[in-house]
């Protein structure tokens, strides 16, 4: 256990890097054709090419307002630029949309072996990918030779524990369940007490999705949160919210409320296999200063990738 | 022909030419502010573009109201154009008169499909028919158990067998709706990502093998730029009859609505909004457009400016146009109207069936005054039938008035003109074409 020791680490590996690469890059292949095509034999950034840019960074779902942001940050330094080649341009554009994700790398801390048990609470929207992150992540902190305790504090929607179970099975961990509309933050009360009483080292626990406009239900997650706190200080050590990847602008609104009633650690984006870009997680991730930790690449278990900022904004552009 | 008359038209009006008119400068900057708000509304950065485009060239040359701004103006036009764009055609849902009805449900993963599937079976019950629910998600863990769950809660039978293939669970259903008399099928499908290959053959598959009646996408109203390309494929792929709009009762803009509907010109049938299964709605063109673009209170503002326009007025104005009766008492009634509530440009281009031909007779709105004048030095017989205007009429008229004879003369001159070019017109049909030509075609 003397990996565990560090304060910091990083427990997950790449598992299906190619997915990602192969999701995100399909429509993107005509845009940059273009945009190649454009650049071929001009030297300056003309405003065709503009336009260009700014369809692929808006059809990203970065926002109308950071795009100009990062074009404007482009091209005041291509202005000093000796090589006016597209690869660039394209680069510098890379280099300022970066900048809109916080220093994720610094904040990533997946455990931490002096805060036992280790409580991360999931939390999202409705559909956003929760319970099947959280089969993953489990499957992966007990790769890691950890004990982890599933909670299904989803005590609303039809057959949610149902559908958590098999996937707690899948993970190979425990899980603890209530009946039907139960009071989540019971659920969350007795799980941390099971898993303090029984020396786990990760308790996950998911949450019934919610709009973010729902002041009753945000309430209800402020008290999970409360709850789970007085059981055990230094819990919840981590609260991640849960993005789809095909989330338009609203996202940044989902991230500010949620925000709102629990303390947001980091995102998951979710459903990066399609042909979303999750260009919103810029503007999040910016704005309530939170990382990125992980992507959501599939339906199976192991579908689940470390974000890397410059495989994501490569994504973006690349052809 | 047409052609002619329209400059005749306005060669007779030419002197009194107004400015309030819809340009490519006096629109521009409303025209980029609302391209950010459709954008930050996760409109499609295309779809944005040609829209906005679209509408905006169809609209220049509009005359404006003189109490509301151009960009007041055409704001709401957009919010027409989108209303009338996200509404348009027919939003019922199909039924099977020669046998059952069969609803196939399909789209991304977390949409909203089960959900929306226990809803619609509800509405059905209510309405006396009698449905029956088909899980065919055999992938999502515990999905058939969700679906019998809401099959329970709203009294209405699941078919599920134990299958590792959703088409022969698609397949066994209709025999078993048969048998239970059920006149509804509602298919839950497992979601998809569009680029699935696999899955979407299946789903393809499970089309052919039931033939539904109608097959519905359900779309998440939070979903952004990608809305396109995903509707596209899955439209592509099985040609689906209608879209649900889901999670409406979050504060998502939903302009992916508009993206998909430009894209796929499907129609919108249901919007979701609320987990439980009482929270679906048929679907508003004006709620949702309103929500895309905001701006109530401009909308509210110009509608109000319209309204002070007498609708009465209009249609009997255009009933005399239409029998060539219109005289110089409809053209003083007219001018009074005008007075109270902006330019007669705007007027004559709200005029039911006068429309865009003759916007282009510019008036100017003070040479109103003058006419105004001479007309009211009419007496009513004089009004009715301006042939008995002879010389000395018309002296005293322009006495009366205190204008000129030539004014008199050349106000009689351009009416005449005008009298002979409406009965032209209503030769041609030419207030029936431009009745049909009003509304704008998007696709
Ligand atoms: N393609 C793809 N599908 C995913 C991914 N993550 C989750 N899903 C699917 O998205 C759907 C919703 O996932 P859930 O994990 O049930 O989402 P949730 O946030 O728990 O949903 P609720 O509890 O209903 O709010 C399921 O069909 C999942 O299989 C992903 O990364 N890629
Ligand atoms: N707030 C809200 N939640 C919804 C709505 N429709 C579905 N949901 C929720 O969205 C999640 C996914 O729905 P589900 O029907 O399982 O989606 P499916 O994966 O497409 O079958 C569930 O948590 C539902 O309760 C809606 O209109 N509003
Ligand atoms: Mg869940
Ligand atoms: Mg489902």
């Amino acid at each position: 256990m003397n990996l565990l020791n560090k304060r910091r680490m990083k427990l997950f590996k790449n598992f299906n890097f190619d997915k990602l690469k192969t999701g995100l890059t399909k429509t993107r292949q005509k845009l940059f054709d273009k945009i190649s095509e454009t650049f071929t034999g001009k030297a300056v950034v003309d405003d065709e090419l503009i336009d260009q840019v700014e369809e692929i960074l808006v059809s990203s779902d970065i926002g109308i307002d950071l795009t100009d942001k990062i074009i404007d940050d482009a091209k005041k330094n291509f202005k000093d630029e000796k090589d006016r080649s597209p690869q660039v341009f394209i680069n510098q554009l890379k280099k300022s949309l970066s900048k809109y994700v916080i220093g994720s790398q610094e904040k990533v801390v997946e455990f931490d072996s002096t805060k036992k048990p280790y409580v991360i609470l999931i939390v999202g929207v409705n559909g956003a990918g929760k319970t099947t992150t959280i089969g993953k992540l489990a499957l992966n902190y007990r790769k890691s030779g950890l004990k982890v305790l599933i909670c299904a504090a989803d005590t609303f929607r039809a057959a949610a524990n149902e559908q958590l179970d098999v996937w707690a099975e899948r993970a190979g961990v425990k899980i603890i369940m209530k009946g039907k509309n139960a009071d989540p933050s019971s659920v969350a009360y007795e799980s941390v007490q099971y898993a303090i009483d029984n020396n786990y080292d990760i308790v996950l626990i998911d949450t019934a999705g919610r709009l973010q406009t729902k002041t009753n239900l945000m309430e209800e997650l402020n008290k999970l949160n409360r709850v789970v706190k007085k059981k055990l200080e230094h819990a919840p050590n981590e609260t991640l919210l849960v993005i789809d990847g095909n989330t338009g602008q609203n996202g940044l609104q989902q991230a500010k409320e949620f925000s709102k009633f629990v303390n947001i650690s980091g995102l998951i984006i979710t459903k990066l296999d399609g042909t979303a870009k999750g260009g919103i997680v810029f503007q999040i991730s910016s704005q309530i200063d939170v990382p990125i930790k992980y992507i959501g690449v599939g339906e199976g278990i192991e579908d689940l990738q470390d974000f890397d900022i410059n495989q994501f904004v490569d994504a973006i552009f690349n052809k | 022909m047409l052609e002619d008359i329209s400059q005749k038209l306005e060669s007779a009006l030419k002197k009194i030419r107004g400015q309030g008119k819809l340009s490519e400068k006096n629109i521009s900057d409303s025209i980029r502010e609302i391209r950010r708000v459709l954008l930050d509304a996760d409109v499609n950065y295309k779809v944005a573009k040609d829209f906005i485009e679209k509408v905006s060239q169809k609209a220049l040359g509009t005359d404006v109201l003189s109490s509301i701004t151009p960009g007041q103006l055409i704001t709401k036009i957009i919010y027409d154009e989108l209303t009338e764009l996200l509404g348009s055609s027919n939003q019922e849902l199909k039924l099977n008169p020669n046998g059952p009805t069969i609803i196939l449900v399909v789209g991304l993963q977390g949409s909203g499909k089960t959900t929306f599937c226990g809803k619609l079976a509800k509405k059905f019950l209510a309405n006396g028919r009698k449905p029956l629910l088909v899980a065919c998600d055999i992938y999502r863990p515990a999905a058939i158990q969700q679906l019998k769950i809401l099959g329970e809660q709203v009294k209405v039978p699941v078919f599920s067998i134990e299958e590792k293939d959703a088409r022969k669970i698609a397949k066994d259903s209709i025999q078993f709706a048969k048998e239970k008399n059920c006149d509804t099928i509602i298919i839950d499908t497992a979601g998809r990502l569009h680029v699935d290959e696999e899955m979407m053959v299946e789903v393809v598959d499970i089309k052919q093998i039931v033939n539904p009646t109608e097959i519905l996408f359900v779309v998440d109203s939070m979903t952004g730029q990608d809305a396109v390309n995903s509707a596209k494929a899955f439209n592509d792929k099985v040609n689906f009859d209608g879209i649900v709009l889901t999670k409406l009762d979050g504060d998502s803009k939903g302009g992916c609505a508009l993206s998909i509907r430009a894209v796929v010109g499907k129609p919108i049938k249901y919007s979701s909004n609320g987990e439980k299964l009482d929270s679906i709605e048929a679907f508003f063109p004006e709620r949702l457009a309103s929500r895309i673009l905001g701006k109530g209170d401009v909308i509210s503002l110009v509608e109000k400016a319209q309204a002070n326009f007498d609708e009465d007025e209009a249609t009997k104005l255009e009933e005399k146009l239409k029998k060539n009766k219109f005289d110089f008492d409809d053209f003083l009634r007219q001018i009074r109207m005008i007075k109270k509530m902006g330019s007669l440009s705007s007027l004559l281009s709200m005029m039911p069936g006068v429309g865009n031909n003759m916007k282009n007779a510019n008036i100017d709105d003070k040479a109103l005054v003058k006419v105004e004048a001479i007309i009211s030095s009419m007496t009513m017989k004089e009004r009715r039938d301006p042939k008995v205007l002879n010389g000395s009429r018309r002296l005293r008229i322009a006495k009366g008035s205190g204008t000129s004879i030539q004014d008199v003369n050349r106000l009689l001159k351009q009416f005449g003109e005008m009298q002979s070019m409406v009965k032209k017109m209503n030769q041609k049909g030419f207030f029936n074409n431009m009745l049909n030509n009003k509304k704008l075609n998007f696709n």
